[in-house]
């Protein structure tokens, strides 16, 4: 395999393109990938104050602040925000950072369509919030846009947010066809598959799992299109089809998407724990095929979804069986990062807090999954708050979580500047202890009976909900505290090392300077 | 100092605006579609698509350049490979929902409706009158959907049309290995063989539309039945379209002189496109039109 890289102008080690159509038409991988972070935290602040109108709506029973169509409306966009502008595109940007680096390749396999991928984002998002000022408001049924809700009884607004997710499509599978190209034939001589970061794997399964799920989620869209505007009935049983099929469509989709969520998490936190535990990562191989049989797995359960929704009872116990099954392979990784910090010299510098932050809380998030994917007692929990905060467990103290880590864990290499270890700690505890009062008490509450989704509530409530705002207040206040944090440590800091971090192993820190210059290896390194 | 062409370096490009401009179309292209849906003129959605046309047609000639003054290394061809051959397997994802619906209506659905597994009271209840058929000629609220007079066969034209897909699979090979043994002629003959079936294929598919519409009164609303007929049919025909049109690209570049027999990755990526719609059409066939 050859490595050497050939630029299309005639000289070799020069930086970036000057101006602001540098960051339009460039193809750099660091480049892009910092376009893709800048996203995802500018819709993280988007979608984080639409939260703060709920929590603000919420804080005490009866109606405060807005109507409830504006609720419902907040609900579905927060939704659709942090999980298509907010998570996804963050995980994105960090692979476009690492994996060419951590393989040991000059860029991404195919820069410009990289380039393309990203920049359909801003449009999709533009027309996705545009929708917001139409008549009649925006989309109101849920970030599960579950038919007929979607189809027969939604705004006008709701073509613009179908084209808005076909956009997200388009550039979604662009981006995982570009990561497994560049995995599949970029890696440097000597880095074979086995030897490959884990942030490496779980990308290339993400990948794989994007290309198969978000065309299904194209079709769905179709199909509602296609029944608002073109009277087919494929939702309509007056016609022959099922509004039931809309969410069997919906979750074969949407299980998988949330593993296309936290699977890089699961890359990431494995290597930041070995670091700070200055010891080799327990079990990599297993960890590797845990990750592909959670890919796998994550096929087969969709309907846990839908055990209210009116299944046949074999249908119900098989997908109940299934789900729990799931646990097996995520148990091998928790166990395998304990057993990774087992008897290892720790430290706890910031990365490391967030880490271990995301081992303990998307633990208990996984644990109120196990008890969703009860059949019986999910009849009693389905819609309620306790999904909620099942779902924030696992994405905010989880995938968000392991994000801010991986920020901490390489912004030193990317910018050459050392965070200040004060301020990530600051922002550690106080996110920590905020989150956790903004979504444990939600756990009462949904098993109480709190449904999700409804602007108001009976009283017996109130208390619960006015601590959760509280906590939602102060856990949005710190992630504008980070957005300081981030601004503060671009512009300067105390010099990393090139190694960064004492226990630090990979060809970014073993190869590569700090900052890391902007062509990565025009020749390729030697994989010990 | 590296000399742009050396064979065995990977291409890094730099800059680009072709994306942008692609991005400006597309949305240009949906939200015209999506105003026309309110009462608005297409102009802005064929605004877009000219666009996107103009787009594909740059960025495609400046690959093709690349391609021909030998910046492409092995490494990127392969680069390509990987690219094409998962994209494929991402439009087989987008028809597997449709066929999944497909699948769906006919398996759950439609008997269900008519009281199947549990659900003899809610029939009997809701729409006594409604038999579970496939094809579905008579709906549950006979009111809201005008239905078909009668399903389409298989045996007529949709025959005849698979005979044509099945055969231009074989011409595209032939195109393959006449371009392989050098043979410059054969590799245009058969290529355009397989570009004239394909649209061949495509106008027999409109004239189908026409008689389904105005003789068997099959429609997108008559019911699940017109639903699932016209999204796989229409999505399959739009594909062969592309299709079409992309191997007469490679027929023009292959008139032009382009492609060596170690060196033709366009033309291998057309054709594994062109037995994906093939393949896809034979699942057409079989759950759309015959069992
Ligand atoms: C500032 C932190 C956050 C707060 C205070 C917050 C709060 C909320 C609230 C109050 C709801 C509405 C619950 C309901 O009535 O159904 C909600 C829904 C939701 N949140 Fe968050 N959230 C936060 C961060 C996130 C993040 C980072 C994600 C991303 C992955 C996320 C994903 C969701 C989803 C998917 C829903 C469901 C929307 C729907 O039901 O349509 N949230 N959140
Ligand atoms: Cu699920």
């Amino acid at each position: 395999m050859t490595t050497a890289t050939t630029h299309d102008d005639a000289h070799d080690d020069h930086g970036p393109a000057k101006g602001l159509m540098r960051w339009v038409t460039t193809t750099n991988h660091k480049d892009i990938g910092t376009l893709y972070l800048w996203l995802a935290f500018i819709m993280l602040l988007t979608g984080g104050s639409m939260a703060m109108v709920i929590r603000a709506e919420l804080f005490q029973p009866g109606l405060q602040f807005v109507k409830p169509e504006f609720f419902n409306q907040m609900t579905t966009m927060h939704g659709l925000i942090m999980v298509f502008g907010a998570i996804m595109p963050a995980f994105v940007g960090l692979a476009n950072w690492l994996i060419p680096m951590q393989i040991g390749a000059p860029d991404m396999a195919l820069p410009r369509m990289n380039n393309w991928s990203f920049w359909i984002l801003p449009f999709a998002f533009t027309m996705l919030a545009s929708t917001l000022l139409m008549e009649g408001g925006a989309p109101a049924f849920g970030w599960t846009f579950y038919a007929p809700l979607s189809t027969t009884f939604a705004p006008d607004s709701t073509d613009y947010f179908i084209f808005a997710v076909h956009l997200m499509g388009i550039s979604s599978v662009m981006g995982a066809i570009n990561v497994i190209a560049t995995i599949l034939n970029m890696r440097a001589p000597g880095m074979t598959l086995m030897k490959m970061p884990l942030f490496v794997w779980t990308w290339l399964i993400t990948a794989y799992l994007l290309i198969a799920v978000m065309p299904v989620l194209a079709g769905a869209v179709t199909m509602m299109l296609t029944d608002r505007h073109f009277d087919t009935s494929f939702f309509d049983a007056a016609g022959g089809g099922d509004p039931v099929m809309f969410q069997h469509i919906f979750w074969f989709f949407g299980h998988p998407e949330v593993y296309i969520m936290i699977l890089p998490a699961f890359g990431i936190i494995s290597a930041i724990v070995p670091t700070f535990a200055r010891k080799p990562l327990f079990g990599y191989s297993s960890m590797v095929y845990a990750s592909a049989s959670i890919a796998i797995l994550s096929f087969m359960v969709w309907a846990h979804h839908m055990f209210t929704t009116g299944m046949p009872v074999a249908g119900e116990l098989y997908f109940m069986y299934a789900t729990i099954l799931i646990s097996v392979p995520t148990g091998v990784k928790v166990f395998n990062w304990v057993s990774t910090m087992w008897k290892g010299s720790m430290t706890f510098e910031t990365p490391m807090l967030w880490a271990l932050g995301f081992i303990v809380m998307f633990t208990i998030g996984g644990f109120s999954g196990l008890m969703l994917g009860v059949a019986p007692v999910d009849t009693q929990y389905h819609d309620t708050y306790f999904v909620v905060a099942h779902f924030h467990y696992v994405l905010v103290t989880g995938a968000l979580y392991s994000i801010i880590a991986a920020f901490y864990y390489w912004v030193p290499k990317w910018t050459g500047n050392m965070y200040s270890e004060t301020h990530g700690k600051i922002h550690f505890w106080w996110s920590t202890i905020s989150v956790n009062v903004l979504f444990f008490p939600q756990h009462f509450v949904g098993l109480a009976g709190m449904p999700r989704r409804i602007p108001d509530y009976s009283l017996q409530f109130a208390e619960f909900n006015a601590i959760s705002s509280i906590g939602g207040f102060a856990f949005g206040l710190a992630q504008v505290y980070f957005l300081y944090i981030i601004i503060k440590t671009i512009k300067g800091g105390e010099k990393a090392t090139d190694k960064v971090w004492e226990g630090a192993t990979g060809l970014e820190f073993e190869a590569l300077p700090s900052p890391a210059p902007y062509h990565s290896f025009d020749t390729a390194p030697e994989i010990k | 100092m590296s000399t742009a062409s050396s064979a065995d370096q990977y291409y890094v490009p730099h800059g680009t605006h072709w994306p942008i401009i692609g991005s400006i179309g597309l949305t240009t292209t949906v939200v015209g579609f999506a105003r026309y849906l309110h009462g608005a003129e297409l102009t802005m959605t064929f605004l877009g698509l000219a666009i996107v046309i103009f787009m594909m047609y740059g960025w495609f000639g400046q690959v093709v350049n690349e391609s021909m003054s030998g910046l492409y290394s092995k490494q990127v061809d392969m680069s390509f490979r990987w690219g094409m051959g998962w994209f494929i397997f991402s439009e087989v994802m987008f028809f597997a929902a449709f066929f999944g619906a497909l699948f769906y209506a006919r398996a759950f659905s439609i008997p269900w409706l008519d009281g199947a597994s549990n659900n003899a009271a809610t029939a009997e209840y809701l729409w006594p009158n409604f038999e579970a058929a496939w094809p579905l000629l008579a709906v549950p609220l006979a009111e809201k959907y005008e239905v078909a007079k009668q399903a389409m066969g298989a045996w007529g034209l949709p025959a005849i049309n698979t005979a044509i897909l099945l055969t231009s699979g074989l011409t595209v090979t032939l195109a393959h290995h006449a371009l392989k043994r050098q043979d410059r002629d054969w590799l245009v003959y058969w290529l355009a063989a397989t570009v004239a079936l394909g649209f061949l294929f495509v106008g027999l598919q409109a004239w189908e539309y026409s008689h389904a519409y105005d003789d068997l009164n099959l429609r997108m609303d008559s019911g699940i039945y017109g639903s699932t007929f016209y999204m796989l049919t229409g999505f399959h025909g739009f594909h062969v379209t592309m299709g079409a049109t992309m191997l007469l690209i490679i027929t023009i570049r292959a008139m032009k002189g382009h492609f060596t027999p170690e060196n033709h990755f366009a033309f291998e990526a057309v054709a594994w496109y062109w037995h994906f719609v093939d393949v896809v059409w034979l699942g057409l066939f079989i759950f759309v039109y015959w069992i």
